[in-house]
């Protein structure tokens, strides 16, 4: 029962609303439903919160390690310092979002100018 | 508790007016870098090889970003509908206690809760932070017109964006379309690491972001689960002991 598992075009949206909507959805109606009834600075919290980080993180690694089209083509070396001296800026400077953006881009463009890139 | 009242053609003119000031609040710098994570979204989307209108579907309908990065990740990696419901659904309980943080502001005292569910959708990171900044100079009465302007339109123009971006990928040179790649990434390792609350979760970013890769080597299909469940309870632990040594 994979994603590509059936022919028919209804079966990659069945798939999005069961693995994807529904199973978003339903933390936000528990939101609704429990109101003003949990802390949110609790243990368990903090327990869950750092479950869903470190599988997003995971995510984001494979995205770099493991990335998909033209940027699977650009080398790992230069993937990773793009994205470590974007980071960096963004703890340097103020922690912008924006700015840790815009010089991981930078040094991935310019990377990819400097050794002739093409995919 | 007067139906007339509400229904009264001044409070709806007033209801569409705060509508619309929820609209204009999503055009702000949050709104902007959102926008540019959904476009790097698209790029994504079509190299994962799902089609436009699906990115787009998954764009309303599932909303949160790092919950729709999962799906495409556990879609990528060739999860069965258990294993990919089971790790959006764990990079989502997230989304409770913003939701339970939100509520006692939008609520009213003649607003019906159905109401309040229908909103519940629109909370990700942006429209919460800016819901949260802004939603007490707006009047109780008119909260839930306000936020359905703010997350309605939010939803709607990356909807569109994600549209735009997809239609356009495919005819990018080489160097933009790497770009175009790497905007996903950094943009959730700068956003997740600005938005922890406690050390646990930059632990768990650090744990997570070199496992994943590695379990993806060794276990392709579990290799999502695996990182976020061992980094996880490794970065936990690790805050306990660390906790315990400060105090």
């Amino acid at each position: 029962m994979t994603f590509t598992a059936f022919d028919s075009w209804w079966w990659p949206y069945l798939f999005i609303l069961i693995a994807g909507s529904l199973a978003t959805d339903i933390w936000r109606f528990l939101g609704v439903y429990l109101g003003g009834r949990i802390r949110d600075d609790s243990e368990a919290l903090v327990f869950v919160r750092a479950l869903a980080t470190a599988l997003v993180a995971a995510v984001i690694g494979n995205l770099i390690v493991f990335p998909s089209g033209a940027l699977a083509a650009a080398p790992l070396l230069l993937r990773l310092v793009s994205v470590l001296v974007g980071f960096a800026a963004y703890l340097r400077f103020g922690k912008l979002v924006i700015v840790g953006i815009m010089v991981a881009e930078a040094v991935l463009i310019g990377g990819l100018y400097l050794i002739g890139f093409e995919a | 508790m007067n139906a007339a009242a509400s229904a009264s053609p001044d409070t709806h003119s007033t209801r569409i007016r705060w509508f619309f000031r929820g609209v204009s609040a999503a055009v702000s710098i949050p709104g902007l870098i959102l926008i540019s994570a959904f476009v790097g979204f698209a790029g994504l989307a079509r190299e994962a090889g799902i089609t436009l209108p699906q990115a787009v579907f998954m764009t309303g309908l599932v909303w949160a970003l790092p919950a729709k990065v999962v799906l495409i990740g556990a879609i990528m990696s060739g999860a069965s509908l258990p294993a990919a419901a089971l790790a959006v659904s764990l990079s989502s309980v997230r989304l409770t206690p913003m939701v339970v943080a939100l509520m006692p502001e939008l609520r009213s005292e003649r607003g019906r809760p159905i109401v309040l569910y229908l909103l519940s959708h629109f909370v990700a990171v942006t429209s919460w932070v800016i819901a949260m900044e802004k939603v007490r100079e707006v009047p109780r009465e008119m909260r839930t017109s306000w936020y359905a302007g703010l997350g309605g339109s939010l939803v709607l123009g990356n909807m569109v964006v994600v549209a735009l971006v997809y239609a356009v990928a495919g005819s990018l040179p080489p160097i933009l379309s790497a770009a175009l790649l790497l905007l996903t990434p950094i943009y959730f390792l700068t956003s997740l690491w600005g938005s922890a609350r406690e050390a646990a979760s930059h632990y768990a970013m650090i744990f997570g972001i070199v496992l994943g890769p590695v379990f993806h080597l060794f276990m392709p299909g579990g290799d999502l689960m695996a990182a976020g469940f061992i980094g996880g309870i490794g970065a936990y632990v690790l805050y306990r002991l660390r906790k315990g040594q400060g105090a």
